[in-house]
């Protein structure tokens, strides 16, 4: 078989996915946390940017950043851990701009999800799919 | 107080008048999630810092609600807006009750 | 055969149009702090039969990964190195000296040192790691408890003197008294063990830069350690390295300290000559 090095990652990554717990497991707890952010509020699309790596290489240590122009607050959840709420950051008067990044553990490959609380009390939300793989040798 | 904490920080020494800043800052903490099993099965108790607050001559810059999913030894990237010369503080809690402070002043000019 | 599984791309020899990485393009080079440039390739050594080049691990991770050690303050491992500036400053032992106290120059004594060890030590008459000289100095001149061998002080103490030689090229001798724990080492390095009858080499040598599951195996060199790993979030010694990496073979490891992981770590070292010491280098 003449696999390349994409063709094997691509592969390995999928049967990585497939062999973990369905997201959708997960899926109520961290709406049930969107929703006490939200207080049940619906949150829209745009104004609010989230990044992350499209492969992380150890679950442990995911570097994350988040940037709301003109948020008050911003949740950190990840929809796919035991507990999904990783953090909240709020921003008072002398922040510099709404944004901050931070480094999180991923139980496995999952959303990410940021939902932002605007200075209007509307709210935002994005989200990004992380790969999370198992090492080589589990070493 | 969890032995071997010790924050760390890095804010520019000068700025001007309404300058964005970058601050960065560090503190060693194992960050004991809650998920994890002793070699009994039993889990082992949460034990992280709940909350990192970095305020600037008395006011706030922001404040961090943290949970088990923060890797061990957090990291935070923000910016601020530095209107005169004066102290940054930072502080971190400590789930088991030992708060940890640094502070770094800054030179406007 | 195991062995047979693993995967293979294309052949060393065309190491120009060798894309490092995963399904982003990997930065090139290694800048520290915007100002110390470290050497992330270099011909190999003389001794290296089967390679023409040597790559340091930073080469064969992920972007952010990578761009967690190009920052003094963004790299995790350094918190450590501060951990171990208080220890130097902190008296231990029936002597009453701290590190301080001798090195009268500061850290700035040892650079120089990362760079050729492990050594040939005439006065103890074997192979000795820079853990070696620590725990001498400790027990022998402050009178105060060897440290274990990859406890976090030791670790954080290595990276502490290691970093007063970043960017020096690595520069072990491997001949004269040295030779014998060198062939040792050579020998080890190129046997199969374990359950997994594999060898350092048929991973490192054979099939460095491929994916072994998820992992982007690189050529094993050693020139970054002590490595923050980001699998267990703090630094990690070398010969904690091999015992992991044997146990991962599911094969019995030698000693952290014994005389196999010295004539190892010596032959390790001697196939990343060239290559830049990396002080507190951040792998996964």
């Amino acid at each position: 078989m003449d696999f390349t090095r994409r063709d094997a990652l691509i592969l390995g990554a999928g049967a990585a996915t497939v062999a973990l717990l369905p997201v959708q497991a997960f899926a109520s707890a961290s709406d049930d946390a969107i929703a006490a952010f939200t207080g049940g509020a619906a949150t829209s699309e745009g104004g609010i940017e989230l990044t992350a790596p499209e492969i992380a290489e150890n679950g442990n240590t995911v570097p994350v950043a988040v940037s709301a122009p003109g948020a008050v607050s911003v949740i950190l959840l990840a929809a796919g851990n035991p507990n999904p709420d990783v953090c909240t950051f709020n921003f008072g008067p002398l922040s510099g701009s709404q944004s901050a990044s931070t480094r999180i553990r991923l139980a496995g490959t999952q959303s990410v999800v940021a939902v932002a609380k605007m200075a209007d009390g509307s709210f935002v939300q994005t989200s990004s799919v992380v790969k999370v793989t198992i090492g080589g040798c589990g070493g | 107080m969890a032995s071997g904490v010790k924050p760390r920080v890095k804010v520019p020494k000068t700025a001007s008048a309404g300058d964005i800043i970058t601050i960065k800052t560090l503190i060693s903490h194992k960050m004991e999630s809650g998920q994890r099993k002793d070699s009994d099965g039993n889990k082992i108790p949460q034990s992280i810092i709940n909350t990192f607050t970095c305020d600037f001559n008395g006011q706030n810059v922001i404040n961090v609600e943290l949970h088990g999913a923060i890797s061990t030894n957090p990291y935070f990237q923000f910016e601020a807006t530095v209107p005169e010369s004066g102290d940054f503080t930072f502080t971190w809690n400590d789930d088991d009750g030992s708060v940890y402070t640094e502070t770094k002043s800054i030179a406007v000019g | 055969m195991i062995g047979s599984n693993l995967l293979r791309v294309a052949s060393i020899a065309t190491i120009a149009t060798l894309a490092f990485g995963t399904t982003t393009a990997n930065a090139q080079s290694l800048v520290i702090n915007d100002e110390e440039t470290m050497i992330i390739q270099a011909p190999a050594a003389a001794h290296l039969e089967n390679l023409d080049e040597v790559f340091s691990g930073w080469n064969f991770r992920t972007v952010e990964t990578q761009a967690l050690q190009m920052d003094d303050f963004d790299n995790p491992g350094m918190i450590f190195v501060d951990q171990a500036m208080d220890q130097w400053n902190t008296v231990e032992g029936d002597a009453g000296e701290s590190c301080a106290s001798c090195h009268e120059g500061g850290t700035a004594e040892f650079a120089g040192l990362r760079p050729v060890l492990p050594r040939w030590d005439e006065e103890v008459g074997g192979i000795q790691s820079m853990e070696d000289y620590i725990n001498k100095c400790r027990t022998e001149r402050m009178q105060a408890d060897a440290w274990k061998w990859s406890e976090s002080k030791m670790t954080a103490m290595t990276a502490l003197i290691g970093l007063e030689s970043r960017g020096m090229p690595v520069n072990v001798v491997i001949d004269g008294p040295a030779s014998e724990a060198w062939e040792l080492g050579k020998e080890i390095y190129y046997t199969r063990v374990g359950q997994l009858d594999m060898s350092c080499a048929n991973c490192h040598e054979d099939n460095y830069d491929t994916m072994i599951r998820a992992d982007h195996l690189s050529q094993g060199q050693i020139n970054g350690f002590p490595s923050y790993r980001l699998k267990n979030a703090k630094l990690n010694s070398i010969h904690n390295r091999f015992s992991g990496c044997m146990k991962n073979i599911r094969a019995t490891p030698f000693k952290e300290g014994s005389d196999e992981f010295h004539a190892l770590e010596l032959y390790v070292a001697s196939r990343g000559n060239g290559l830049s010491v990396e002080g507190a280098s951040v792998r996964n």
